[in-house]
C-alpha cells in the first residue's frame, strides 16, 4: 500500500502541515495555518483522523484548534481550560496527547486538563495540582509548564507527565493522585543535587513495547529508568554536553533513541562548536554516536526546542528536527544522514510525524 | 442597541462571527456575554475568567478607554482592538 508522511509543525507564527511520499525526498509545505496563532504542540489521532494544535496568543490567550481534515478547516475552543476563580490565569498550552480516546493538554502555569469530546470542552485533572509539593514548584527558563505527557499504552490508569522545573510525576489511578518520579535524576543547579522534586526535565520518551523503560533529556543530562521512573540512572555517556531539549525513541527498537545536544545551559545553548548534529543511541544511552552528515557543520549556532523532534513509523524510520530559527530537517535513514525540508519557517516549537495511507 | 466593532483577527478565530454587531447590554461585560451567546467562544478569546479583559485587548466605549464594567448606552459604539504589541 502506498503511504505518505505528514509532519505537523508548530511555530511561533502558526501551524504548518508538510507532506511527502514514503521516499521522504520531496516535501510540500502548507501554511501558516490557525491564523498565525503561536503553536506549542500538535497531535494526530489515526483512529479518528482528528488533528489538534495547541498554544497561546498574547492577545487571545490559550486555545485548542481541532480539525477533521488536517487543518484545511478548523474550530477552536478553550471551554473549561481554566483554573478555579481566584487561581492563576492560564497562559498557554504546551502539550497535547491522545490516550485511550481521551485528549490531554499540559498547560502553563503547570497543570493537566482532559477532554472527552475531542477538545471541544475540557476538565481540570485536579489531582496533580493537589500534590503536596505544589506550593514549592518553581518555573524553568520557559516558565512553569507541563510540557510532556506520556500515557501508558495499555494501562489506562497510568500516565507520566513532565513539568519544568519540577520533574516527573506518575499517576496509577487515572489522575486522581500522583507521585514524584525523580530519584536518581540530578538537579545540578540545586544545593541538594538529588531532591525529591525540582528537577528540570525537558522531555521524556518511552521505549517501544516496554512501558516501564523511559528515557529523559534533562537540564542536567540524559537519564533512563527501567522501573517506570521509581529510579533513574545516568545515560549521558559520550554526549558532548549534558544539555539539550528533545528526545525521541524508535517505534520498534526499544534501545534506540535520538537527542540533540546543545553546548550547555550557561554557554549559549546552541549546537556545540557551531556544528549541527543529532546523536543516536542503540543501547539506551550506554553509548551515543554523532550524526551530522547533511547538516551545517560551520557557523551553525542553532537551537532545537523540547517538542521539535519526531519520528515516523516507516522502515527505515524517518527522524525530523526543527530549529528555533525555522529550519526543518529530515532523515530517511534513522538519523544517519540529513536533508532540508524547509529553511525559512518561523521559529519551530514542535514537530509531530505520522504516516497515512496515500 | 449598541454597535460593536470587532477586529479581523478575532472574527477569523470565532466561527460565524462578524466584524460589526448590534447588541443590547448596559455594560461591556453584558455586551460581550451576549455576543458570546450569539458566537460561542468569543468571550474566552477576549477575557480571562472573571471575566477580566485580557491584558493585550483594548476596549473603547464611544472612543474612551473602557474596562469590563464600563457603562454602555443604547446608542454607544464599542470598539474591540488588539494592542499593538508583539513582534
Amino acid at each position: 500500500m502506498t503511504e505518505r508522511v505528514v509532519l505537523l509543525v508548530g511555530t511561533r507564527k502558526g501551524a504548518f502541515v508538510i507532506e511527502s511520499d514514503a521516499g521522504r525526498a520531496s516535501w510540500q509545505v502548507r501554511g501558516p495555518l490557525c491564523e498565525g496563532y503561536p503553536i506549542h504542540d500538535m497531535a494526530h489521532d489515526p483512529a479518528t483522523g482528528r488533528t489538534w494544535a495547541v498554544g497561546g496568543s498574547p492577545w487571545y490567550g490559550a486555545t485548542v484548534f481541532r480539525s477533521n481534515d488536517l487543518l484545511e478547516t478548523w474550530q477552536q475552543s478553550s471551554a473549561g481550560l481554566a483554573y478555579a476563580a481566584g487561581e492563576d490565569a492560564l497562559k498557554s498550552i504546551w502539550s497535547v496527547a491522545v490516550a485511550d480516546g481521551q485528549l490531554y493538554a499540559g498547560v502553563e502555569p503547570a497543570g493537566l486538563f482532559r477532554s472527552g469530546d475531542g477538545g471541544e470542552t475540557w476538565e481540570h485533572v485536579k489531582g496533580l495540582r493537589d500534590h503536596p509539593s505544589r506550593p514549592e514548584w518553581q518555573p524553568g527558563g520557559g516558565g512553569l509548564i507541563l510540557h510532556t505527557i506520556v500515557p501508558h499504552p495499555s494501562d489506562r490508569e497510568r500516565m507520566w507527565v513532565g513539568i519544568s522545573a519540577v520533574g516527573t510525576f506518575e499517576t496509577r489511578d487515572a489522575g486522581a493522585t500522583w507521585e514524584t518520579r525523580n530519584k536518581g535524576v540530578r538537579a545540578g543547579y540545586m544545593p541538594d543535587p538529588y531532591p525529591e522534586f525540582g528537577q528540570c526535565v525537558h522531555k521524556i520518551a518511552m521505549s517501544a513495547g516496554q512501558p516501564d523503560r523511559l528515557i529523559q533529556q534533562n537540564h542536567s543530562g540524559v537519564f533512563r529508568t527501567a522501573d517506570g521512573g521509581a529510579t533513574w540512572e545516568d545515560a549521558n555517556n559520550g554526549l558532548p554536553s549534558t544539555f539539550g531539549f528533545p528526545i525521541a525513541t524508535h517505534p520498534r527498537e526499544p534501545d534506540t533513541a535520538w537527542v540533540v545536544p546543545l553546548n550547555g545551559d550557561d554557554r549559549g545553548r546552541y549546537m556545540p562548536d557551531g556544528a549541527a548534529a543529532v546523536w543516536r543511541t542503540k543501547d539506551l544511552g550506554d553509548t551515543w554516536e554523532r550524526h551530522g552528515e547533511g547538516l551545517p557543520q560551520k557557523d551553525a549556532y542553532l537551537g532545537v526546542l523540547r517538542e521539535a523532534m519526531s519520528v515516523d513509523t516507516l522502515d527505515p524510520v524517518g527522524v525530523y528536527v526543527g530549529t528555533s530559527n525555522g529550519e526543518l530537517w529530515a532523515s530517511a535513514d534513522e538519523g544517519a544522514t540529513w536533508t532540508d525540508v524547509a529553511a525559512h519557517l518561523p521559529a519551530i516549537w514542535s514537530v509531530d510525524a505520522f504516516v497515512l495511507d496515500a | 442597541m449598541a454597535t460593536v466593532i470587532l477586529p479581523r483577527s478575532l472574527v477569523a478565530l470565532v466561527a460565524g462571527s462578524e466584524r460589526r454587531a448590534e447588541v443590547d447590554g448596559e455594560t461591556v461585560a453584558a455586551v460581550l456575554t451576549r455576543l458570546d451567546t450569539r458566537w460561542p467562544g468569543l468571550l474566552d478569546r477576549l477575557c480571562e475568567p472573571g471575566p477580566v479583559i485580557r491584558e493585550h485587548i483594548n476596549v473603547f466605549v464611544d472612543g474612551q478607554p473602557a474596562d469590563i464594567g464600563t457603562a454602555v448606552g443604547s446608542a454607544s459604539t464599542v470598539h474591540v482592538i488588539p494592542a499593538i504589541s508583539g513582534g
